[in-house]
C-alpha cells in the first residue's frame, strides 16, 4: 500500500521547462508546490566535466534510462509494435531540468498561421485543400493572444535574436542581440540574399551577451564551446530550468522538490484527480501525494501514458476517430538537405553553439503560395554551426564506404571542410498516427509502455522533396566543390531518425470532442488536472518547440492560479 | 602542454612498445598489411631502458586488459585497424589504442546493456524498428571475434590475424553484409556495426577512456578536443589550428 502523505495545493509531475516555469510562477505567487522528478538533482557545477562527447552524447548521460521505461513503435496498425531498446532517435531527458538541460537552445515562436491553420488555409485555398484524413485544427487561441506569454518566456530565458518581418508581430525586441554571425553563416547569408530570401539569425537561448532577467537571475555570455545538444552548459549561458526558473522557485521556500520520485498513476474518479502515486526509485517504496491540482509536465510520451494508465480522458481510436488522448501525435521532417564539400577551404567548425545558425523565413508556414503543391505549411531552411564533434561527425560524399582506408581518408579530409544547408519541416497530424498503451510491453513498475503508431505521410514526403530543392539551390550559390542532396523521405525508422521534437497526444482546442485540454492546458474531463508541454500542440510547426512550450507554460501557470481561487472551467 | 605532461606521454609511447613485445601481441596480419608501422620500429636500446623504468614506475596502467583474453585483443586490434587503417594522414586504430578502448567499454555497464530496455518478448523486427537483440554487447562481441576466426579458417584456411589486409577486408565485408554464420541468432552484421562504432569511438573519444592515444586521433583531423570556448576562433575567416586538450585539463577548474 502506498504511504499517504499530507495534502498540498499543487503537485507537479516532471521538473523540466514546463514544470519548472509553473513551479516558479506558482511559488512566487505564494502557493505551496511539490515538484516530483524521477531523475537526479542537478546544478551548474555538475556540468564541469561536460566536454565529453562519449559520455553525454553517445552514452546519453542526461537521458532517460531505457531499462526502466521506453516506448514501443510500429509504422502502421498492421504491424506489431516493438520496444525501442536503445537510443537511436528521440533522446528523452531525465533529471532536474529535463530536456531543458540537454537542448540546443533554438527558441522560436510559432507563426500566426500555426494557431489558426485550418481557418487560414481554407480561407486562402478553399475547403478542399485539407484532406479528410488530416485532422488539422485551429488551436483555439491566436498568436496575438499568445504574444505576451512568448515575451515573458523570452525575457526569463534572455533569448538572443533579431526581429523577422515575415513572422508574427513582436511587442518588444529580443532581450539580447543575435549571436555572432560567423564566416560560415555569412556564406549562407550571401547565397540566400542572392536568391532574394531574407536570412535571419536563429533565436538562441545561448546568451549572446551577459544578461540579468526579470527574476534577478544573472547569466554570462556563450563561449561557443560546441557542447550544447546532449550536454548541460558549464557557464549557465544556455537557458536551462536548472539555472533559471528552478532556483527562483527554491528561493521562495514554497517548493518541495523531490527527486528520484517516479509518478506511476494519477489518483482520480474520472471527473477529478485527488493526487498522484509515485515510487521512490531507489527503495521501490510507494507514496500517495494528495493535491488540489495535479500538473502533468513530463515529456510528451509520459504525459500521454500517465493519462492512459490512470484511465483519465477518452483514448483516441484510429478506427472510429473518436476519443482524444493520444490523438494528433506529430513529429518533424528533416530529411531534405544538402551537404557541401570544399576541397581547398577549412572552416572553424569545431567551435559553435547549439543555437548558432542562420535561416530563411521564406518557406515557413504559409509564407509562400501552396496552390500548386500537395502539402501545407513548410520548413525552415538553415545552416547551423553546433560544433562538429568527432565521433558524431564523419561526413564524406555519398558513395564513400563507411569504413576502411577510403572512409578514413575522406572523413578526415572533409572534417573541417563540410557545411550543410538543412531543412526542418512542419508535421501535420494524420488519423492513423497516434499514441496508445502497448498491449504487451511494460515498464519496471509493471505499467504498460506507450505505443507509438507513426509513419511519415504523403504530405511529409512532398514537403521534403520540395524543400530539398530549395536547400540545393542555396548550396549551389555557396559554391562548394561538391554537393550531395538528400531529397527522399524514407519510412519512419525508430532507430535512425534524429529529432526529439515530438508533439501532440493531449492537444488543446475549444471543443471537448476533438481536444483534451483548453488553452490554459486544463483538462476538459478533469478540471483540476493541467497537462503542460508540447503534448498540447494540435500539430507541429517547422520550428523547435521549446519557445511555444514555454509560452503555454506561463499561460497554464496563470490558469492554475485562477483555478485555485475560483475553481471550475477556465473558459 | 607542460614539460611534465610531455614526458608522461613519451613514457607512455615506450611503454606500449614494451607491452606489445613482452606480451607476444605482435599481430601477424598487420605486419603483412603494412599497417603496424612505427610501433615495432623502436630501437632496442630505448626499449631496454623503458623496460627497467617500467618495472619500477608502471606507466599508463590503462594499457592492460580487463575484458579480453590476449588472443581476443589481438583479433580486435587487427579488425579495428582495418576499420580505421594507418595511412599518410596518420596513425590507425591500432596505434591509437582503439582495442584498449573497446576492451574497457565492453567491461563497463554499457557492455551489459545497463540502460537498454531488456524485457521480453523478443521478436524479429521490421527494418524500421531497431535492433531486437537479447545478447549483451560484450557477449555478442566475443561471439563475433570467434566467428571472425571461424569464417577465416573456413574460407582462407587461416585465422583472421594471419590474413593479409585484403583478406581481412574481405572477411569484414562479408560480416558487414551478414554473410557469416549467425551469432547465437544475431546477424554478423550486428557484430560488424558494433565493431565499427566502437572503433570510431576508440579513435576519437577523450583519452580518458583508453583510446585516442596522446590525442593523435584528434590531431589528425585538427580537432582541438575540449577547450573552454572558441569565441575568437569562430570569427576568423582563416582556419585556426589549436593543439588539442583533453578533459584532464578541466580537472584544474
Amino acid at each position: 500500500m502506498a504511504k499517504k502523505l499530507s495534502k498540498v495545493p499543487v503537485v507537479i509531475v516532471g521538473m523540466g521547462w514546463a514544470g519548472g516555469i509553473i513551479a516558479s510562477e506558482l511559488t512566487k505567487a505564494g502557493i505551496k508546490v511539490v515538484g516530483l522528478e524521477r531523475g537526479k538533482e542537478r546544478d551548474m557545477s555538475d556540468y564541469s566535466m561536460v566536454h565529453d562527447e562519449l559520455r553525454f552524447q553517445h552514452r546519453e548521460e542526461l537521458m532517460q534510462d531505457l531499462s526502466k521505461e521506453t516506448i514501443t513503435h510500429r509504422n502502421n496498425l498492421k504491424m506489431r509494435a516493438l520496444p525501442m531498446r536503445s537510443y537511436g532517435t528521440f533522446i528523452v531527458g531525465e533529471g532536474l531540468g529535463g530536456a531543458g538541460s540537454h537542448w540546443n537552445g533554438q527558441t522560436y515562436r510559432f507563426l500566426p498561421y500555426d494557431f489558426e491553420i485550418r481557418s487560414l488555409t481554407e480561407k486562402r485555398y478553399g475547403k478542399n485543400k485539407i484532406k479528410s484524413d488530416y485532422p488539422i485544427q485551429d488551436w483555439g487561441i491566436t498568436y496575438d493572444d499568445m504574444e505576451p506569454y512568448y515575451d515573458t518566456f523570452e525575457k526569463m530565458a534572455g533569448i538572443s535574436g533579431e526581429t523577422v518581418e515575415l513572422y508574427g508581430k513582436r511587442s518588444n525586441p529580443y532581450p539580447t542581440g543575435p549571436m555572432i554571425k560567423t564566416p560560415v553563416l555569412a556564406e549562407f547569408e550571401q547565397a540566400a540574399k542572392k536568391l532574394g530570401y531574407k536570412p535571419y539569425m536563429i533565436p538562441s537561448a545561448n546568451l549572446s551577451e551577459n544578461y540579468k532577467n526579470p527574476d534577478g537571475i544573472s547569466r554570462s555570455a556563450c563561449q561557443y564551446c560546441a557542447y550544447c545538444e546532449n550536454f548541460g552548459c558549464e557557464y549557465g549561458a544556455k537557458a536551462d530550468p536548472v539555472v533559471t526558473v528552478i532556483p527562483v522557485a527554491k528561493e521562495t521556500g514554497n517548493l518541495d522538490l523531490r527527486t528520484y520520485s517516479n509518478v506511476t498513476r494519477i489518483v482520480n474518479d474520472g471527473r477529478k484527480a485527488t493526487g498522484v502515486i509515485y515510487v521512490d526509485t531507489f527503495t521501490g517504496e510507494e507514496f500517495e501525494q494528495p493535491a488540489e491540482v495535479v500538473v502533468l509536465a513530463s515529456y510528451v510520451f509520459n504525459n500521454v501514458r500517465l493519462l492512459l494508465n490512470s484511465k483519465l480522458g477518452t483514448p483516441y481510436d484510429p478506427k472510429t476517430k473518436n476519443g482524444v488522448i493520444g490523438k494528433n501525435y506529430c513529429y518533424q521532417v528533416s530529411s531534405g538537405y544538402s551537404s557541401l564539400y570544399y576541397n581547398d577551404r577549412e572552416f572553424n567548425i569545431y567551435g559553435g553553439a547549439g543555437a548558432l545558425g542562420i535561416e530563411i523565413p521564406d518557406f515557413a508556414g504559409d509564407n509562400f503560395d501552396h496552390s500548386d503543391v500537395n502539402f501545407l505549411h513548410g520548413a525552415g531552411i538553415r545552416t547551423t554551426q553546433y560544433g562538429n564533434r568527432p565521433i558524431a561527425n564523419n561526413n564524406s560524399p555519398i558513395g564513400t564506404p563507411s569504413w576502411g582506408a577510403e572512409f578514413k581518408k575522406q572523413s578526415i579530409k572533409y572534417a573541417n571542410s563540410i557545411l550543410q544547408v538543412k531543412s526542418q519541416g512542419a508535421s501535420m497530424p494524420h488519423t492513423q498516427n497516434y499514441l496508445d498503451l502497448d498491449p504487451t510491453y511494460k515498464d519496471v513498475y509493471g505499467m504498460p509502455l506507450m505505443r507509438m503508431t507513426y509513419d511519415y505521410t504523403a504530405q511529409d514526403r512532398e514537403l521534403v522533396k520540395y524543400m530539398a530543392k530549395v536547400t540545393r539551390s542555396i548550396a549551389k550559390k555557396m559554391g562548394p566543390d561538391h554537393i550531395d542532396t538528400v531529397a527522399e523521405q524514407g519510412d519512419f525508422n525508430v532507430n535512425t531518425d534524429t529529432n526529439t521534437h515530438n508533439t501532440g497526444g493531449v492537444i488543446m482546442g475549444t471543443d471537448p470532442n476533438d481536444s483534451a485540454v483548453n488553452t490554459y492546458l486544463q483538462m476538459w474531463d478533469a478540471e483540476n488536472v493541467f497537462v503542460a508541454g508540447s503534448s498540447a500542440f494540435p500539430h507541429n510547426s517547422s520550428f523547435n518547440p521549446t519557445g511555444t512550450l514555454g509560452a503555454f507554460s506561463y499561460r497554464a501557470a496563470e490558469g492554475i492560479v485562477k483555478y485555485l481561487k475560483k475553481g471550475g472551467s477556465l473558459v | 602542454m607542460s614539460d611534465n605532461e610531455k614526458s608522461q606521454i613519451e613514457k607512455r609511447g615506450s611503454t606500449r612498445r614494451t607491452f606489445l613485445k613482452n606480451s607476444g601481441l605482435a599481430v601477424g596480419g598487420l605486419i603483412l598489411g603494412g599497417a603496424v608501422g612505427s610501433i615495432f620500429d623502436g630501437n632496442s636500446d630505448s626499449d631496454v631502458k623503458t623496460e627497467q623504468k617500467n618495472q619500477t614506475q608502471g606507466n599508463n596502467p590503462n594499457e592492460a586488459l580487463m575484458f579480453f583474453y590476449p588472443e581476443e585483443y589481438q583479433t580486435t586490434a587487427a579488425a579495428a585497424e582495418r576499420i580505421f587503417p594507418k595511412d599518410e594522414t596518420g596513425p590507425g586504430a591500432l596505434e591509437l589504442n582503439a582495442a584498449i578502448y573497446i576492451d574497457h567499454q565492453l567491461n563497463s555497464g554499457w557492455g551489459v546493456n545497463e540502460k537498454d530496455y531488456k524485457l521480453g518478448p523478443y521478436y524479429k523486427p521490421e527494418p524500421t524498428q531497431g535492433e531486437q537483440v537479447k545478447l549483451y554487447r560484450k557477449d555478442l562481441f566475443r561471439l563475433g571475434l570467434k566467428e571472425l576466426n571461424a569464417y577465416s579458417n573456413k574460407n582462407y584456411q587461416k585465422k583472421f590475424t594471419d590474413l593479409d589486409a585484403t583478406g581481412q577486408d574481405e572477411v569484414l565485408a562479408a560480416f558487414e553484409k551478414g554473410e557469416a554464420s549467425s551469432l547465437s541468432g544475431v546477424s554478423s552484421s550486428a557484430f560488424f556495426q558494433l565493431l565499427r562504432t566502437l572503433t570510431i569511438e576508440g579513435v576519437y573519444a577523450d583519452p580518458l577512456y583508453g583510446g585516442n592515444k596522446e590525442m593523435l586521433g584528434w590531431q589528425m583531423r585538427k580537432y582541438p578536443g575540449s577547450r573552454m570556448g572558441y569565441t575568437k576562433e569562430i570569427q576568423s575567416k582563416d582556419f585556426v589550428k589549436l593543439d588539442p586538450n583533453s578533459l584532464q585539463s578541466h580537472m584544474k577548474h
